[in-house]
């Protein structure tokens, strides 16, 4: 396998010195792992906090900046940052108005955020946390880690960001994270696995004509696999296995997102079929992104999340955002 | 008794063994997890071992905390915090005693124990390192050698379970058929352990310069005095 890397053992850091080249309006601090936004602390302003493995870019250090996240911390390829570098992140970034942690629902990010929210409480941060949990692919129940978190991170940021950038309180803040979370569904797909740059090679083994149905973000194999589909009898699957759980009565933002291989001309014709599927299903669309977002290194695949929305809901999306990975209105 | 030079000498045994099995461990994370448990150990105990020299904790607790408290420095993931968990919170049970017994250190390493089955919230039979390390510390009474092989023994046991807990959780029946990785490494911590035990301390702090010397696995040393 073939990768635009020095070594295995660099990646993460070389990729942060890169970052902060290209992104002078943000402090990228290589050594210690976190990204923040220039300005921080914004006085009277919330911190939103979130992070997890590298590997998922833009996902989050691409979405620090005003109108979404104050700070991100990335890990190694596909492990939880460590409470260290969350910390720092807090101190950066709070102004005295309190810190929220946005986690994606992974063992090793729930842990770790668990562990740096009391350490931070330890030095006289306000902290709060919420947990992303969007995957339908995933039973949720006693006997498994849960749903996991995946592409509603990006609309819960947003939204979040949007209200704190507004000058709501931290409970305000945490308060519309978890309705953009509670409101939120995601399912993925792979069309091939990703390779890590420690191991070299696929992390699961996919033929080459089949798919596999309900992947996470880690490269780890998802609940189904079968033998390859239509671009519409994969947005088929993947929404009716979001409606099975998420009736939504108001419109949605859709998010038809990449895993980082699979170009755009791939992702819009497959973007027009689940629209068509919403449309049969009689679910309103009030906004679409589509592109690599929320990525999987070099897999091939999407995924598609839908975030049930009211009119304050939208106003916030549609709030001015400027991040290296998502701008708009400013 | 044990003193804090036998402590530091199972972190370094422990460091030189996942160092070995780095390659082992990834590739058994790999069909069921993200295939980094090992270079996420490695990472963490290299920093262990580096930390144990600079700053030379003199009691047993001592050495655990700081051991613990560089894993949850360095490692990330699920690991990190959990291993961090064990040896923090058994070498604060340990408290500042210059030395300890078998029975007290025995002890607190079922509070490690606990305090990591508390933080993970799994339990035997979930496919976790908890399968290992639950039947070490049942066996610690009897000896190192004993509880080295129920650690070894709960390792391979959890092949047939499903996974419960962490990443594995997510491919429900299809974990099945997979040694977990988790309750791999941590029998290879109880067997740096016994293997410590079992070693002769000829020479004192030299060991933790990341030598070998510890890491004998073979009982041909006869029983240590510990």
């Amino acid at each position: 396998m073939k990768m635009l890397i020095n070594v295995a053992e660099t990646v993460v850091a070389d990729a942060l010195r890169g970052m902060a080249a290209a992104h002078p309006e943000l402090t990228v601090d290589v050594e210690n792992r976190v990204i923040v936004r220039r300005d921080a602390p914004v006085a009277g302003k919330v911190g939103l906090v979130s992070g997890g493995g590298s590997g998922h870019e833009p996902l989050h250090g691409g979405f620090v900046g005003p109108g979404m996240l104050s700070a991100a911390c990335p890990g190694e390829v596909f492990t939880s940052p460590v409470p260290d570098q969350m910390v720092r992140a807090a101190a950066a970034v709070d102004s005295g108005a309190g810190v929220l942690f946005i986690v994606k629902n992974y063992t090793g990010d729930v842990l770790n955020f668990d562990m740096a929210a009391e350490l931070a409480a330890d030095e006289g941060i306000r902290i709060a946390k919420m947990l992303v949990n969007d995957d339908v692919a995933v039973t949720d129940s006693l006997y498994t880690a849960g749903r996991r978190g995946t592409g509603a991170t990006l609309f819960v940021e947003k939204i979040a960001g949007a209200a704190a950038e507004e000058g709501q309180t931290l409970e305000q803040v945490e308060a519309l994270a978890r309705q953009v979370n509670e409101n939120s569904r995601s399912f993925g797909v792979a069309l091939s696995a990703c390779t890590t740059p420690a191991k070299g090679s696929p992390t699961f083994d996919l033929p080459a004509g089949e798919l596999e149905l309900g992947v996470g973000i880690h490269g780890e194999p998802g609940r189904e696999r079968r033998a390859m589909m239509t671009s519409g009898e994969i947005a088929d699957f993947a929404v009716n296995a979001i409606l099975e759980d998420l009736h939504p009565r108001n419109p949605v933002l859709l998010l038809v997102n990449g895993m980082g291989a699979t170009p755009l001309l791939e992702l819009y014709g497959f973007n027009a079929e689940v629209q068509r599927v919403l449309a049969e299903r009689g679910v309103a669309v009030a906004r679409t992104l589509v592109g690599n977002y929320v990525t999987s290194l070099d897999m091939a695949g999407a995924s598609v999340t839908l975030c049930q929305i009211d009119e304050e809901l939208l106003r916030l999306y549609d709030a001015p955002v400027r991040t290296p990975g998502l701008r708009w209105g400013m | 008794m044990l003193d804090a030079d036998f402590f530091r000498r199972w972190m370094t045994a422990a460091a030189v063994s996942v160092e070995h099995e780095a390659e082992r461990l990834t590739a058994l994370d790999s069909p069921i997890g993200d295939a980094d448990h090992g270079s996420n150990l490695r990472r963490g105990f290299t920093a262990v071992v580096a930390a144990l020299e600079k700053e030379a904790p003199d009691t047993p607790g001592a050495v655990l905390v700081l051991a613990g408290r560089q894993l949850i420095s360095t490692v990330g993931g699920a690991s990190g915090p959990l291993y961090g968990t064990l040896l923090r919170r058994t070498g604060k049970a340990l408290g500042d005693a210059a030395e300890v017994s078998e029975a007290e250190f025995t002890a607190a390493l079922r509070t490690g124990v606990d305090a990591v089955m508390t933080l993970g919230g799994a339990a035997p039979g979930d496919k976790t390192m908890i399968d290992a390390l639950v039947p070490a510390v049942e066996a610690l009474g009897e000896s190192f050698e004993v509880a080295r092989a129920a650690a070894e023994e709960g390792a391979l046991a959890t092949t047939p379970l499903q996974a419960r807990k962490g990443r594995a959780s997510y491919l429900g029946e299809r974990s099945i058929g997979h040694q977990d990785p988790g309750a791999t490494s941590a029998a290879l911590l109880i067997a740096a352990l016994a293997a410590t035990a079992d070693a002769p301390d000829t020479t004192g702090t030299a060991e933790t310069h990341g030598t070998t010397g510890t890491m004998g696995t073979t009982g041909t040393t006869g029983d240590a005095d510990v």
